[in-house]
């Protein structure tokens, strides 16, 4: 895709999460099953409320109908 | 693992046992199958001779099944064969239609018997014709060929496998009960004496690949599943790359495209035999068993003085439409004899556009018409 | 480095088909994991569907990939594995597909034991064609075509894989995102028929028409998630503690003799006779 402005990368120095907001059709799953209520939904996608919060559970990833979130390890960047 | 024979050999068999060693010699490696009278002989030749050769064979829950396993295989690169009668054929119509649409080569046996539904299961009948043709909802094209005698159906089967691998298409053979289950001699070629074909392969690399690319012709080349190249491959319209497409315009054009393919190339694909009919006043045209009572009543009627002659399709879809029409245009009258209520007959009154009385002769009770009953049908039409 | 889906997704077709909240997609990313997992060769798998709104998975997979007639997923597969034993044949169908219309594919595959990977995403609905009940739509729920209440009583398909003869029947939802992996990449192990049953939810032909139970689709997802029970935590608990309960995890497994396997000794025995 030559265009990546719909990807929204969030990171700290342990974690990086990618939302697709292209991709991220607004179901809730990941918010609303996140154990440690890292994301929460704005307007109709999902976005990175704390990054610190985050313990790479890796839950809402998996949870993503929608291929539109994935969480990695920070790069430190 | 290939049956090598150097040797032609002359043999005395049933013309299902001849239909199987036919898929055989055209190298089909794959049968699914479902019992069925009156063509189960062929499943169970090929269930015993199919692992000689390294090929496999199986027996599946349902007619439905059989012939989608067949199309399943085929795509995997494996010629394949289904053998039936009415009510599974019937049964089949659908994924017939798949692979119709998705151009996957296959050959489907129809030993027809009398019907509607279960019928007469061991007696003989031609009422699938307008089936074969049309079984299947939508547009498309099919090939079907009609054997007549044990000899054709050995060599009907070869072919009905060299056009579906070299035209993409699936290939009826449509024979009857009689011609099934009659005794007569087979002469089975040496290997190479009949040529076989096998389908066009792409030639490009994989990541260039497009399974419905017509670029080089309306037949496109075909890769096998596992090979590398990733296709898609599904029932619903799509484009060139095999994905769905709902777009009018190339729907459109990619129906006209696979008609074409066949329709445009009819030389390659029709095969008929005349019997008298340089000089024919009445003409008889007729298929499968019932044309072998024809030629007979041909005979009585040329020893009466009566210059009949007989036209009988081997390929019978795509319908002989141009021989017929110069045959009708140049005869006082046309019998069609047929073991059903005129379904051959509407094909030839259709190409001959009613400038010629048509008689049918018809047997729709599972039994064969004899040569007397074309005699008196091709007399009264004289008289006429 | 995160897991890189697009290795095996057709990304140009994405996003998919699907709507918001539906589970299958959860389902797609599972059987992708476990496909890398288990490290099958990309241009020796087959993926193989019928009809309905998860067989479109396919098409999103950058695999051999094979969309065929409703129902009828397993019979093309048996053709594909018979040809070409060697090929990884995943089939992937709903709930209708697999033992409505297909339910004679389904239970004689079962029997069978030919190495399919199966994964059937039971949403309980005919989603695709607007809400229909389905062979696995609980008794009493609101559908297209049940408005007074469903009356038709609905099969447990782990449950009819398991009678049919299956070597290997698990079950699990599409909450539980990491157990579907899990299951499938041991599905992968069973040498045979293997099926995954993953109960998913449809909001949008389902969930809507039962509003009483279901608010949104995170209301399908909790259920999910409160009625699942592990099948070791089962055990030795009376049938009353269990009513209401879905049982997940692997409920069946039960090695036998794969079908091509016992085929090549068909051909052998067929070739040893004609030697002799």
């Amino acid at each position: 895709m030559k265009n990546r402005k719909h990807i929204v990368i969030c990171e700290d120095a342990k974690t990086r999460i990618t939302i697709n907001r292209k991709w991220c059709k607004g179901c809730e799953i990941c918010v609303e099953f996140c154990p440690q209520k890292t994301l929460l939904m704005e307007g109709d996608k999902a976005v990175v409320r704390d990054i610190a919060s985050c313990n790479r559970c890796m839950l809402c990833e998996l949870r993503c109908p929608d291929f539109a979130i994935e969480v990695s390890e920070g790069t430190g960047r | 693992m290939t049956e090598q024979r150097e040797t032609r050999r002359i043999r005395f068999i049933q013309g299902n046992e001849a239909c199987a060693e036919g898929a055989l010699y055209a190298g089909c490696r794959f049968f699914a199958g479902y019992p069925i009278t009156p063509s189960s002989e062929i499943a169970e030749v090929l269930g015993e001779k199919l692992p000689r050769l390294g090929g496999r064979f199986i027996q599946m829950e349902d007619e439905i099944a059989a012939m989608a396993a067949v199309i399943g295989a085929s795509l995997a690169g494996v010629k394949s064969l289904t053998a039936t009668s009415g009510p599974g054929f019937s049964l089949k119509q659908e994924n017939i239609g798949y692979a119709c649409i998705t151009e996957v080569p296959c050959v489907i046996v129809n030993v027809q018997r009398g019907g509607p539904s279960t019928g007469l299961p061991t007696g003989p009948a031609q009422a699938d014709i307008l089936q074969t043709r049309w079984g299947t909802h939508g547009d498309h094209p099919i090939i079907v060929v009609t054997p007549s005698t044990v000899a054709e159906m050995f060599t009907e089967t070869v072919r009905a496998f060299n056009l579906s691998e070299k035209f993409r298409t699936p290939v009826v053979v449509l024979a009857d009960e009689i011609v099934g289950h009659m005794r007569e001699k087979l002469v089975v070629p040496a290997t190479g004496e009949i040529e076989i074909l096998g389908r066009a392969k792409p030639a490009c690399d994989p990541s260039e690949y497009r399974p419905y690319d017509v670029s080089r012709g309306d037949v496109p080349p075909m890769a096998n599943f596992g090979e590398g190249y990733r296709f898609h491959v599904t029932g619903l319209s799509h484009d060139a790359t095999g994905f769905p497409t709902s777009d009018a315009a190339t729907v459109h054009a990619d129906q006209v495209r696979m008609t074409r393919k066949i329709y445009g190339r009819l030389e390659e694909i029709e095969k008929s035999e005349e019997t008298e009919t340089g000089d024919a006043e009445i003409l008889l045209v007729a298929i499968g068993s019932t044309a072998r009572s024809a030629r007979s009543a041909v005979r009585l009627a040329r020893e009466r003085g009566l210059r009949a002659g007989l036209f009988r399709p081997i390929t019978l879809w795509p319908f002989p439409d141009a021989r017929v029409r110069d045959l009708a245009k140049k005869a006082l009258a046309v019998v069609v004899p047929e073991m059903n209520l005129g379904q051959l007959a509407l094909e030839v009154e259709r190409v001959a556009h009613c400038d010629v009385p048509i008689t049918g002769v018809h047997s729709a009770g599972g039994e064969a018409i004899s040569p007397a009953q074309i005699l008196a049908a091709v007399e009264k039409a004289v008289v006429r | 480095m995160g897991f890189d889906y697009m290795k095996y997704l057709r990304e140009e077709k994405m996003p998919h088909i699907w709507c918001p909240g539906c589970g299958h997609g959860i389902v797609m990313k599972a059987l992708i994991r476990a496909i890398d997992k288990a490290g099958l060769d990309q241009d020796r798998v087959v993926v193989v569907s019928g009809i309905g709104c998860v067989s479109r998975m396919p098409g999103y997979l950058d695999f051999n990939t094979l969309h065929t007639t409703h129902g009828r997923a397993l019979a093309f597969a048996t053709g594909v594995k018979m040809a070409d034993p060697t090929l990884h044949v995943i089939a992937v169908m709903g709930d209708g597909d697999a033992v409505a219309i297909g339910g004679n594919h389904f239970i004689h595959t079962c029997r069978r034991n030919i190495g399919i990977t199966t994964v059937v995403a039971n949403n309980s609905i005919y989603g695709m064609t607007g809400g229909q009940r389905s062979p696995t739509t609980p008794l009493g729920d609101n559908t297209s075509t049940t408005v007074y209440g469903n009356a038709d009583p609905p099969f447990d398909i782990s449950a009819l894989a398991v009678a049919a003869g299956a070597s290997y029947v698990a079950r699990t939802t599409t909450y539980h995102a990491q157990q579907i992996e899990r299951l499938i990449v041991s599905g992968f192990e069973n040498r045979g028929f293997s099926l995954i049953e993953v109960i998913g939810p449809c909001f949008v032909a389902h969930g809507r028409r039962n509003r009483a139970r279901y608010k949104s689709n995170l209301d399908m997802y909790r259920e999910e998630k409160e009625t699942a029970i592990n099948v070791t935590a089962t055990k030795g608990k009376p049938q009353s503690e269990l009513m209401g309960k879905v049982t997940i995890g692997v409920l069946h497994h039960a090695p036998m003799p794969e079908f091509t396997d016992e085929y090549q000794k068909v051909i052998e025995k067929a070739t040893h006779v004609r030697t002799i």
